[in-house]
């Protein structure tokens, strides 16, 4: 595609969409029979799975913690995953992505409980628009509540970005192709960040002001996957309030 | 009843000394740790809908051979960490070299946590009247964090099923259900604990197996002849509860349920040991 004229007309977006409007989303929980925990995540055009086992054993040996358990996180896209084909294996950046996802992941899981133990995550892109790092960590995030890991709250992500000088949520392929900005950042549904990530420029009003309108983001994010959760065993839990 | 789905982090009470398990404290206020069920009454604790064993002390389950080492049967016991079982927790004094002839890889045993320490070393034991070998009959897994539901208030959903089908069965708490029986009456059994496992948060759990069990057997069989067993059955899984903190977990478990048998409680005091029932 080459770059638009413009990326934004009247307060409109190319996908239709209003500067601080998510792209539509789609997820299922346990989706996988042989994983402890699993959840497929729709984000647009991003479409990702994530399995989580664990705890277990470490292996490789030397990896474990005596005090804690260690988290894994493994962030791979398929060669299919975009227009070019990409050469599949981790790269520089599926590498760094698995590091940040991580870090985004750490804070809320009660690693302390299970000493000598690994928390593996498996993140598999299958279509890629943009964001594929905040779908993936939504989605790793509710595969670890399906998987029964105590945590202290979710993690929800969403990216703010910065297209023809107007600030947007959640930015697709274009706007980040020819966009000026991308700020990936993830939170707890209390405002706690957990990752912020970006490239290109923004001021710092323009940074207080997306700050602002990813936190509006995520926590729309945390009610879908907390409905989504919800959603699991709720045709059987109908009459738990008679009870 | 006050019971609800939780997700983590879910705000619970303002009250933070009855929060339990499944719930961690911050700023003065109880949240939810984990995805599951959460009951509010006397103590505020949150049942995982999932996850793995984890060994506690006092814990009678069922574990496989995985290794056998100089002095120890390495034993697999379906958590994250391998339980340990020294040549001196032998009911017998054996020989290092003779260990696995009377234990090899692969065979099952019904075991007891003997002590875990802080990094999650976990040491069993057999020296216990009510442990042995398993030699005959089937085992199969449920979610550890279901056994409770299994088992009932003060055993009543196990001894209901034991009756109903004629079929010995053990509840480890690690989630390994040890059944004997007849091969027909143990696969009634074995559908029945996975229709138990998958509806165990559905309240009116009792009623509905109750009524699954008479449907698969077209009429309600009343059991006089297997008294006895059954008898000696229930003592066995009274005990497990009575030793420690799960205990509390079951009679709060199950609450929800209307049918308690009373006639449980007089049984309990009589009956034997397991073992001629058990070694046929």
């Amino acid at each position: 595609m080459v770059k638009p004229e413009k990326l934004i007309e009247n307060g409109i977006r190319l996908d239709g969409r209003k500067p601080d409007e998510i792209r539509p989303i789609k997820i299922k929980v346990g989706v996988l029979n042989r994983a402890d925990g699993s959840c497929y995540f729709e984000f647009g055009g991003n479409k990702v799975i994530a399995a989580v086992y664990g705890p277990r054993e470490v292996h490789p040996r030397h990896q474990q913690k005596s005090t804690s358990a260690v988290v894994r996180y493994r962030y791979n896209m398929a060669s299919f995953s975009v227009e070019e084909r990409k050469r599949p294996g981790p790269d520089r950046r599926s590498i760094e992505v698995s590091k940040v996802s991580r870090e985004a992941l750490e804070p809320v899981i009660f690693q302390e409980y299970f000493p000598r133990s690994a928390i593996d995550i498996f993140v598999e892109v299958l279509q890629a628009d943009a964001g594929t790092r905040t779908a993936g960590i939504n989605a790793a995030s509710i595969a670890l509540a399906d998987a029964g890991i105590p945590m202290r709250s979710l993690v929800s992500a969403c990216a703010v970005g910065k297209i023809d000088d107007t600030l947007v949520l959640d930015l697709n392929k274009d706007e980040d192709n020819y966009g000026q900005a991308d700020m990936p950042i993830a939170m707890t549904p209390d405002g706690k960040i957990t990752l912020l990530q970006m490239d290109g420029h923004l001021t710092r009003d323009e940074f207080r002001e997306g700050l602002e309108m990813a936190k509006k983001g995520c926590l729309e994010i945390a009610q879908l996957q907390r409905t989504a959760l919800m959603e699991k065993y709720s045709p059987l839990i109908e009459g738990e309030v008679n009870e | 009843m006050d019971k609800k789905l939780v997700i983590p982090g879910e705000f619970l009470s303002d009250d933070i000394k009855l929060a339990d398990e499944g719930t961690y404290v911050e700023d003065n206020k109880v949240f939810s740790s984990v995805f599951g069920i959460a009951s509010l009454k006397n103590h505020i604790k949150v049942v995982p809908l999932s996850g793995k064993y984890i060994p506690r002390h006092g814990d009678l389950i069922i574990g496989i051979i995985s290794e056998v080492s100089f002095s120890n049967w390495i034993v697999d016991i379906r958590s994250p960490y391998e339980g340990l079982l020294h040549i001196s927790e032998f009911p017998r004094r054996i020989d290092n070299s003779e260990m696995s002839k009377y234990l090899k890889v692969g065979d099952s045993i019904m075991t007891l946590v003997k002590d875990v320490d802080q990094s999650m070393k976990v040491e069993l034991t057999l020296n216990d009247q009510r442990l042995r070998q398993i030699k005959d009959g089937r085992v199969i897994e449920v979610t550890p964090s279901k056994v409770p539901r299994l088992i009932g208030r003060s055993g009543s959903m196990i001894a209901m099923l034991k009756n109903e089908t004629n079929c010995n069965i053990f509840i480890g708490q690690n989630g390994r259900v040890w059944l004997t029986g007849k091969d027909k009456n143990l696969d009634l059994a074995v559908r029945t604990i996975q229709k138990i496992e998958k509806e165990s948060h559905i309240p009116g759990l009792t009623d509905r197996i109750v009524n699954f069990l008479k449907e698969a057997k077209g009429i309600p069989v009343k059991q006089q002849v297997k008294k006895k067993t059954k008898k000696e059955e229930d003592r066995w899984h009274e005990q497990e509860p009575a030793e420690e903190t799960v205990d509390e977990k079951m009679t709060e478990e199950t609450v929800m349920e209307d049918a308690e048998e009373p006639e449980n409680v007089e049984e309990n005091k009589s009956g034997g040991i397991l073992d001629e029932l058990l070694d046929k």
